[in-house]
Formats: C-alpha cells, sequence, structure tokens
C-alpha cells in the first residue's frame, strides 16, 4: 500500500470536516479525489502532507507511520493549489533553492523545455503571469523521482498545449509505477486520467471504485452525470 | 533550518523596503552627526528615535513577512523539511536582515565620523546591541501573534496594539501608578515594571551608560544603584535575552500544533 488512512478525524472549531476517513491506495494508480465543495479533500490531502494535524487516527505512507515524522516527504511530490512564491526570486532561483532543500537528483532541464520556460527563468516571479506561474509549480513538482505524486486542481490557468503536456508527463510517471493522487474540478481531465475516483461526501469516502463501477451503481451514461447522481443516490462506499 | 534562513534573508536583503530601511538609518545617523557634531549626543538623540521606532518596524515587517509568504511557507512545509526548521528559519531571516540594516546603517555614518577614536564607542555598541534584542524580540512578538490569527487584519491590528502598548501606554500606565502609589516604598515596584517591558528596559540601559542619570533624580539614583552595577548590567542583558527567547519558544510550540 502506498497510503493507509484509519479512522481519520478532523475538526476545525465546531466545524468536524473529517469523520473517520478510511482508506487504502495501492500502487500505480491515478486516484482522483472528487466532491463538493467542503467534503474535505484539501483536509485529505494535506493530513496526508502533514500540513494539516488529525485529531484522530493514523496515516502511513508506504507502511510507515507519518506522525511527528518529516523525512517521509522525500517520498511525496505535491503540487499546491496556488502557487504564490517569494515575489523577489527568479524563476532559475526558485528551482535551484527547492532542490537545495530536497537533496535529491532532480531533472528539471527537460521539463523547462518541454513548458518552453527558458525565456522567464531569469526572471523575477512576481513579474509571471498565473499561467506560466503554475507552469513554474509543474516543473517544481515533478522534477523529482518520488513514489507519490498529489496534485492539487493542476489544470488551473494552463494552456491547451501546456495542458496535453501536463497529461503526457501524468501518464508517464504512472507508467513507471508511481501512485498518483489528483483533486481536480475538471470532470473531462478527471475522466480521462483517472483509473479510480474516490469521493468525498460530508467528510467520509463515499465512494471507491472505477469510472465504470460509477457509472453502473449510479446507472448514468455519462461521467458529468453520475457524479453528480452520486449525492443523490442511496449508493455506498461498501463496494470499493 | 541554515537554508531556509539563507534564502529568506537574501530574499529580504534585496526588497525594497530594506533599502528605505537602510538608507533612512544612515542619514540619520549622518545628520544627526554633523548637526550635532559631539558623538556622545548623537547616541541619545539616536537612542530615543530607535527606541521607539525598531520595535515599530520589527513589528510591522514581522506581520508582513509572516502573511506575505503563507504560501510559500505552504510550499515549504510539503518538502522534507522539519516544521520548526521553517519558521526559525524565517524568523531569523527577518531579524537578521532588520539588524544588519541597522547596523550598517548606523554604523558607517559613525564609522566614517571617527567613532572608533571616540570614547564612545562602548555607548553606541551598547545602543546597537539593545537595537538588535529589540528587532528580534519585536519580530519574534510578531511572528507569534501572526501565526496564531488566520485573519490578516485581525493579526496586523494586534501586533501594532502590542506596539502601541509597551511603547506608549505602558509607560503612562506606569507613571500613574507611582502617582497614586506615591507614598509606598516604590524602589521594587519600579525597577520591576521597567524589567518588564523591554523597550523601557533598553531605555534605562542606554541612558544610565550615558552618565546622564544624574537627571533623573532620585529614581534615577535607584537605577544608577542597580542598573550602573556589573550585576545589574548582566541581569538587565539576562533579561533581554529571555524576552528574545520566549517569543520564539512560542513560535516553536505554535507552529508544531498548527494546521495550513
Amino acid at each position: 500500500m502506498t497510503i493507509e488512512i484509519n479512522n481519520l478525524y478532523k475538526k476545525f472549531g465546531k466545524n468536524q470536516v473529517l469523520k473517520g476517513v478510511d482508506l487504502n491506495i495501492g500502487k500505480g494508480h491515478i486516484y482522483a479525489v472528487l466532491g463538493p465543495n467542503g467534503s474535505g479533500k484539501t483536509t485529505l490531502i494535506k493530513s496526508i502532507l502533514g500540513m494539516v494535524i488529525p485529531d484522530k487516527g493514523d496515516i502511513s505512507i508506504l507502511e510507515k507511520s507519518i506522525k511527528k515524522d518529516w523525512r517521509y516527504r522525500k517520498q511525496i511530490n505535491y503540487l499546491p493549489q496556488i502557487a504564490n512564491f517569494p515575489p523577489n526570486i527568479k524563476v532559475k532561483e526558485l528551482l535551484h533553492m527547492i532542490k537545495d532543500l530536497r537533496n535529491s537528483p532532480s531533472e528539471e532541464e527537460t521539463l523547462i523545455a518541454l513548458f518552453g520556460l527558458e525565456p522567464f527563468l531569469s526572471k523575477k516571479l512576481s513579474t509571471l503571469s498565473g499561467g506560466t506561474k503554475q507552469k513554474v509549480n509543474i516543473v517544481l513538482t515533478f522534477m523529482f523521482d518520488s513514489p507519490l505524486i498529489i496534485l492539487d486542481e493542476p489544470t488551473t490557468g494552463l494552456d491547451p498545449k501546456a495542458l496535453i503536456c501536463l497529461k503526457g508527463l501524468i501518464l508517464n510517471e504512472k507508467a513507471k509505477g508511481k501512485t498518483i493522487l489528483i483533486t481536480s474540478h475538471i470532470m473531462q481531465f478527471v475522466e480521462e486520467m483517472a483509473d479510480e475516483v474516490l469521493y468525498l461526501l460530508e467528510g467520509e469516502i463515499y465512494f471507491k471504485g472505477t469510472i465504470g463501477q460509477l457509472m453502473e451503481q449510479t446507472g448514468q451514461h455519462d461521467f458529468e452525470h453520475a457524479i453528480a447522481a452520486l449525492t443523490t443516490t442511496e449508493s455506498h462506499a461498501e463496494n470499493s | 533550518m541554515l537554508k531556509i534562513l539563507k534564502y529568506s534573508f537574501y530574499d529580504l536583503i534585496r526588497s525594497r523596503w530594506s533599502y528605505v530601511y537602510f538608507l533612512f538609518y544612515l542619514t540619520l545617523g549622518f545628520v544627526l552627526l554633523f548637526l550635532n557634531n559631539d558623538v556622545s549626543k548623537a547616541v541619545i538623540t539616536l537612542m530615543n528615535v530607535i527606541i521607539v521606532l525598531i520595535p515599530l518596524i520589527g513589528t510591522i515587517f514581522g506581520v508582513m513577512y509572516y502573511y506575505n509568504s503563507r504560501e510559500f511557507t505552504e510550499l515549504l512545509l510539503a518538502q522534507p523539511i522539519k516544521r520548526s526548521s521553517i519558521f526559525m528559519g524565517q524568523y531569523f531571516g527577518v531579524a537578521g536582515s532588520l539588524t544588519l540594516s541597522l547596523v550598517l546603517g548606523l554604523g558607517i555614518p559613525f564609522v566614517l565620523y571617527g567613532l572608533l577614536r571616540s570614547n564612545a564607542i562602548f555607548d553606541f555598541s551598547l545602543l546597537l546591541v539593545t537595537g538588535a534584542f529589540l528587532t528580534f524580540i519585536f519580530v519574534g512578538l510578531s511572528f507569534v501573534i501572526a501565526i496564531s490569527n488566520e485573519n490578516k487584519i485581525k493579526g496586523f491590528g494586534y501586533a501594532v496594539l502590542l506596539w502601541l502598548f509597551l511603547a506608549v501606554v505602558y509607560d503612562g500606565l506606569f507613571l500613574m501608578s507611582l502617582i497614586v502609589f506615591e507614598e509606598y516604598p516604590l524602589d521594587t515596584f519600579s525597577l520591576v515594571a521597567t524589567m518588564l517591558n523591554p523597550i523601557d528596559l533598553s531605555r534605562i540601559l542606554i541612558l544610565l551608560k550615558l552618565d546622564i542619570s544624574a537627571l533623573l533624580g532620585y529614581t534615577g539614583a535607584i537605577f544608577k544603584k542597580f542598573f550602573g552595577t556589573d550585576l545589574g548590567f548582566l541581569v538587565s542583558m539576562a533579561v533581554l535575552f529571555l524576552w528574545t527567547v520566549l517569543p520564539i519558544l512560542g513560535l516553536r510550540h505554535k507552529a508544531k500544533r498548527k494546521d495550513f
């Protein structure tokens, strides 16, 4: 198992966000984490990353509990949702800095070429457009070789060409046997990329299974409607 | 931690505000020296300015830096780095770069003026040391306030209030209590009350070293008796040090438990 989550609870003030999440995520697939706004997607991902500290429950990454540990994050590449970098630093300095901090081998040159970022390398981050920042963000995420990749809304601000590059990248990583978690609101993207769907509702895993199973269960023929129908049918996560 | 420190520091010393801060001290130093034509007097005037200004700038810079780098902090949190290292690195980066602006900004004009040959060098170094302490203390306090408040406006408000309290209101309350309890012996009270506020403590420490405590009258004599001695000096430095360490510990404590 790449990720093992047992009975995870998290409360923010009075708001109980995660209510006993149990989840096993195997190796080498692309998982889409879906759910309505406020269902706990981001909280779940941030718990895995150790940014949110759960009230109860355990998380293990690659068979190791993450409690009070930080070294396990070397196994994770994370693409945050809003990329806001220090404004006074140049792109190449940022790349160099993250490389320096992670201290592991990286292959940024091919990625920089892929997204056509060469002209921006000597520019300060504050001068970049949103889409270009996202490309830098993607380069930062994919330049390390880690068994687990977590992408939070990776498509934000990307032009079609970059989007195709991103899809290629994700599939390429999957082919190397890596586990990939994606959250997205673009259902077309999810349908194209994901092997399995995790649907979170009110802090619990409401559905876990392939897209085919999801269609079957909801009796819908189109993915977007199937997702919408999930919230209204009586189905439950048992068939995962 | 050192890596984070390096990058925060590097980021800050290239920001416009560090230069503004540096140039401000540079101008202040030159103007005071050449208007006063007397290093000792310049040190006193400087003390009056920086004792209030350093805490204000430290507070505002600290809060601003924390909130502005929040997203970047999140990026760092997802990297294999210990949490406390991230915040400690940022804290020392901010406090360090502000201290550097202070030391260079004031140091250059004084050195050019011939400080090294004057006997005011110890007073001047004391000024810089307390200035550095105040920077570290107030950046630390502002970081603790910022990390405890998700809301920027609130955090900013609390930080400025804290500065206002320690720089202005505290003295008012102190004076009032001295008047109200006039008939009681107040020696210990005033000593302790001074110790409890880093701004007051720094001011007294510098004033007494400058040998103008005669102007302070009876209280001055008591203070001189305490702060003027080596023991008093050491105790005050220890208290300033404690004031520096406490916010750092608070920051570490908060950082460990916070959700991002």
